[in-house]
């Protein structure tokens, strides 16, 4: 009989998804105060989908857009992450952020493992996104384009994670702005008409310090028992506005400072709608800033190993727009803030690039661990252009003076004009160190068409990836994925002592031997000009007649003799 | 040059043979008409027509009480290629027809002709038969709008989709009042339904797949004009061409496919602008509320009915009538593939194609028109790629490219070929394939033009060779000539 049961609920099961298509949207807007006095807003829109879209069967859309279910339907993706970004999130000023991105445009995605070939899949799929998104998504190729072994994870469910059906690339040389903008906000379901995204207003969100937007796409499960999947769509955006400069040296700031906007109503079709303020009390002090209006209520939360205050404005709760027609969250100091003692975060690191001269130089990696009692590991992933050869005989990883043996290195190199470096490590952080990483590279000489139409500008080389779980200073609790807050929810938590960082490095500039290009026209133009005047003296002797020139009244010289002869009296000449 | 060949059997019932038939039956008869397009295009048809008596079967099928059950009768008794037809003439009494209705057209590839009135009618009578029945001179013009000069083309003929061998079928709820109404549809269910059945009968000439969307907060470009005598908002029929493109822009075109998309529009106005009608171009309002646009889709506005209250809380719950939709829509869909109903005499009754929205001589109609049309394309197509080839005498052919287009000359020659013998069903394959060959080898990535450095910029290269060289040149060239006028100008002066 119990069998039979389950046999019957789980037909169900397989069946409910055809008739009660369920999708939810979530919309959220966080607004931290950054330690040295700019704003960090991130929004993220997430789409919920009760729906297989890996069937085929299913072409009827709802709130989940229909250019992106028909690209993961028809290529196989099981998860799809791509970041635009401009500028660099500074970790060690700025502290953990909820989400990075390297500065410029990164894509990773996993397939199914239905996709047989993977890399033309690969390459169809950077095509099209490149369609969507209007960026130069389609100079994905192999020679950028890599298979990391460890540091990327599929972010939802997944079974098996056989990492040939990942691919990573990075465009560090993308540049982001409005066009990329528009169609993300395209995506959105209620467009920016209404709710929250009716502060994405181009002109303000490219007027700052750091822009960074990103589609991810993902199954998850559709409850606690987890037998069935459900499609998960989250638009994030994150904006750090330099407020410090911008309001005349005050570090107060109201969402019209920042977006020349209000908050007047809630999306219509969201069925959640949150603005999270974080007022966290800094140095265990009292509070010094003051958030009006009054908020609906305070969330606490334990976020990146820090317990951390926020208050919410629930904008479907109908008290809020009670008093007035609009919401514009106000922030003010009420002492001013020593910025001295800035936190430095637990994991942060740096990269530069050294050496002189065109033919060698040095990638070197900073890697700052400040926790202060506990070590914990950590994977890098670089990856080079081909065009810098690296002497992996020279990597030499240093922490407090001794050398580091990495406990997993994974090394593919790199193959002329078809494949990067790829050098993944994982490498134990003592307590309260800095770990320097560095190899040697030699410069390549390119042929004159693959160089870039400003040469001298110099070659990117895109961000290293730091992924860490980072132990904890205080105790994190489990909590219920569903119910909180969207930007704590998108890496999974292993357990209550450690969270997950990922970090991205500075793009590295580094400068090619560069040819001078317009050298062949110049030879060309002395050539043409020496045959030039060679074959004007041969045609002059060859073509005109010479005869006697009979003798004439003379020249200018003759003539001031003759009259100095005639002065004279003498005949003249 | 075309020749297209319709293969017809004429089946006389007894009592119903005419009485001046030039030869008695069973004989054949082959009639010719000629269709200039432009100067170089010449279509042919051909209509090979067998006269015969009927079949004791077929007799016994006619016997039935009307016409719609003799026409699923005969259908069974019939040969069923595509592109052939079987015209039954019935005696001039028979019941089978209606009063006042002398032709009737089946849903099958069959029709039936009341006799009377000698051969002269009756051959007339087959004549406007036939080509409603497989193509007419407008619906193969139309085929080959390319090549027709502008100007002569009428307006159904620019409506008519481009063959291509798959199309995207894309339903849009736009619903630009989300705080007042919740729209829904079953469009599922719907799509299942109604338009399934007319697809699975298209499928033969082309792919189709079908998806929807609901879009919020997509507004029409155009704002309507209220009314007050109706109290209701009018858009007016020159403004509709407006109305589409801040939609398009929503849309999204679907990146992932190159077939061509079709769009059908369902727009919810807004409770500001609503109830919205559309007005024709004498000012009355369009019965359907609904319009299509050539080549790319329909709109219908679906106003929502006023809640009986006004305190009803919003937003309001509308549940859309899917009947009434895609009556509209698949009136559109038909439209866009040419297969409206033309203009017939009065005396002609044309069976309606029931459940699957679509007749066998419709579906052949699509399929002579589509494959004159692909012939046409893949001679477009090649001739331009042929253009290309002598403007850049550098360009290198790859083998698979030569071997595309060797196979697209071969499917286009046997299209035409079995086009000419009657065959419409391998026709129209091979005209297919002959599309597929001659679009991969000219959009083949190594034919791009850009790929090739012009010869001009090559010549400007050297422009300081040649302008030095060019100096003296010219300089005594100028001098020849001033000593030659000096020359002829000596002689006058010595007279």
């Amino acid at each position: 009989g119990g069998m039979l049961a389950v046999v019957v609920l789980l037909l169900l099961a397989a069946a409910g998804p055809g008739r009660a298509e369920r999708d939810v949207l979530r919309e959220e807007l966080l607004l931290s105060p950054l330690p040295d006095g700019d704003v960090a807003a991130t929004f993220q829109f997430r789409t919920r989908w009760d729906a297989d879209l890996q069937r085929g069967s299913v072409s009827h859309y709802r709130l989940f857009p229909k250019a992106l279910g028909r690209l993961v339907a028809a290529l196989g993706v099981r998860e799809l992450h791509l970041a635009l970004t401009q500028g660099f999130w500074r970790t060690r000023v700025w502290g953990q952020p909820p989400l990075q991105a390297p500065a410029g445009a990164e894509l990773w995605v996993w397939f199914q493992p239905t996709v047989t070939n993977v890399d033309k899949a690969w390459k169809e799929l950077s095509n099209i996104l490149s369609g969507i998104f209007c960026a130069s998504l389609n100079f994905i190729d192999s020679t950028n384009t890599v298979t990391p072994t460890a540091s990327f994870k599929p972010l939802g469910l997944a079974n098996g994670t056989d990492h040939h059906l990942l691919r990573y690339a990075v465009l560090p040389r993308e540049v982001v702005c409005t066009e990329n903008l528009t169609p993300w906000k395209k995506l959105l379901p209620c467009g920016s008409k209404a709710g929250l995204a009716v502060l994405l207003k181009a002109e303000r969100l490219f007027h700052s310090s750091y822009h960074s937007q990103a589609v991810h796409i993902r199954p998850i499960c559709r409850d606690a028992s987890c037998l069935a999947v459900s499609w998960e769509l989250r638009q994030t955006l994150t904006v750090v506005f330099d407020t410090f400069s911008s309001g005349q040296g005050k570090k107060d700031w109201s969402l019209f400072k920042m977006f020349s906007r209000t908050l007047t109503d809630a999306c219509p079709l969201a069925s959640q709608s949150k603005v999270y303020v974080d007022i966290s009390p800094k140095n265990k002090e009292k509070e010094l800033l003051e958030v009006t209006p009054p908020p609906t209520s305070v969330h606490e939360a334990t976020v990146q190993g820090d317990k951390r205050t926020y208050a919410v404005y629930d904008l479907l709760s109908p008290s809020l727009f009670n008093t007035s027609r609009s919401l514009n969250v106000q922030l003010k100091w009420k002492r001013p803030q020593d910025s001295s003692d800035l936190p430095t975060p637990v994991l942060h690191a740096q990269r530069y690039v050294s050496g002189y001269g065109l033919q060698t130089g040095e990638i070197s990696t900073l890697i700052y661990n400040t926790h202060p009692y506990r070590a914990f590991p950590v994977i890098l992933l670089e990856t080079v252009p081909w065009y810098l050869r690296l002497y992996v005989h020279t990597l030499t990883i240093i922490t407090k003076g001794k050398e580091n043996k990495p406990s997993y290195i994974h090394y593919q190199p790199a193959q002329d004009r078809k494949r990067p470096h790829l050098l993944e490590m994982l490498i134990q952080l003592p307590a309260n160190s800095v770990t320097k990483i560095t190899i040697q590279f030699e410069r390549a000489l390119l042929k004159w068409t693959e160089y870039t139409p400003d040469p001298n500008h110099g070659f990117y080389v895109s961000s290293s990836v730091l992924s860490a779980l980072v132990p904890s200073v205080i105790a994190m609790k489990d909590v219920d994925v569903e119910h909180s807050p969207l930007f704590t929810s998108l890496f999974p938590s292993s357990d209550g002592s450690s969270y997950f960082v990922r970090l991205y490095t500075e793009p590295l500039l580094v400068n090619l031997p560069t040819p001078d290009f317009s050298m062949p026209y110049n030879v060309i133009c002395l050539t043409c000009t020496v045959v030039a005047v060679c074959y004007g003296s041969f045609y002059n002797l060859l073509t005109r007649t010479f005869h006697v020139e009979e003798p004439s009244r003379g020249g200018l010289a003759k003539r001031l003799a003759n009259i100095i002869r005639k002065f004279r009296g003498v005949p003249p000449l | 040059q075309f020749q297209l060949t319709v293969p017809v059997a004429v089946v006389f019932a007894p009592g119903s043979v005419p009485g001046d038939l030039p030869r008695p039956l069973p004989f054949r008869d082959v009639q010719e008409m000629e269709l200039s397009v432009n100067l170089r295009t010449t279509v042919t048809s051909r209509y090979e027509t067998i006269y015969r008596s009927t079949t004791a079967e077929e007799e016994a099928a006619l016997g039935a009480a009307t016409a719609r059950e003799a026409d699923a009768a005969l259908h069974l008794l019939q040969d069923t290629s595509l592109g052939s037809l079987t015209i039954y003439v019935v005696p001039e009494t028979s019941s089978l027809l209606p009063q006042g209705i002398s032709v009737y057209v089946g849903k099958h590839r069959s029709a039936l002709v009341r006799a009377g009135g000698g051969l002269a009618t009756l051959r007339t009578r087959l004549q406007q038969l036939t080509q409603v029945m497989s193509f007419t001179a407008s619906s193969i013009t139309a085929a080959l709008s390319d090549r027709v000069p502008d100007g002569q083309l009428g307006p159904a003929a620019r409506r008519h989709l481009k063959s291509s061998l798959g199309y995207e079928i894309t339903f849009s709820l736009l619903n630009p009042d989300p705080k007042s109404h919740t729209v829904e549809w079953d469009i599922e269910e719907a799509v299942n339904r109604y338009v399934q059945p007319v697809l699975d009968k298209l499928s033969l000439v082309a792919n189709f797949s079908v998806d929807s969307q609901i879009l919020y907060y997509a507004v029409l470009g155009v704002t309507p004009r209220f009314d007050k005598e109706s109290s209701s908002f009018l858009l007016s029929a020159h403004s509709l061409p407006h109305v589409i493109n801040p939609v398009e822009a929503r849309l999204g075109s679907s990146a992932a496919s190159l077939y061509p998309v079709l769009n059908f529009l369902l727009y919810v106005p807004e409770r500001s602008h609503s109830p919205l009608y559309i007005q024709d171009k004498e000012g009355a309002p369009v019965s359907t509320n609904a319009f299509h646009s050539p080549r790319w889709g329909g709109i219908m506005v679906y106003n929502v009915e006023a809640p009986s209250s006004p305190q009803a809380s919003l937003p309001l719950h509308v549940d859309v009538d899917m009947v009434r939709v895609m009556e509209v829509f698949l009136a559109q869909l038909r439209l866009l593939f040419g297969l409206s109903r033309e203009e017939l005499p009065h005396e002609f009754l044309l069976e309606r194609p029931g459940n699957e929205g679509l007749a066998d001589w419709e579906l052949d109609r699509l399929l002579w028109a589509h494959t004159v049309e692909n012939i046409a394309t893949v001679s477009t197509t090649l001739t331009s790629l042929a253009q290309l080839l002598d403007k850049i005498g550098n360009i290198v052919i790859k083998d698979d490219v030569a071997s595309e287009v060797y196979r697209a000359v071969a499917s286009a020659q046997s299209a035409m070929a079995e086009l000419a013998v009657g065959h419409l069903h391998s026709a129209f394959q091979a005209s297919k394939e002959a599309v597929t060959s001659s679009e991969r080898a000219f959009f083949d990535p190594s034919l791009l033009h850009l790929l090739y450095f012009p010869d001009d910029q090559k010549f400007a290269i050297y422009i300081p060779l040649f302008l030095p060289m060019a100096v003296p040149i010219l300089l005594s060239l100028a001098k020849i000539v001033r000593e030659t006028r000096q020359h002829k100008k000596e002689p006058t002066k010595m007279d």
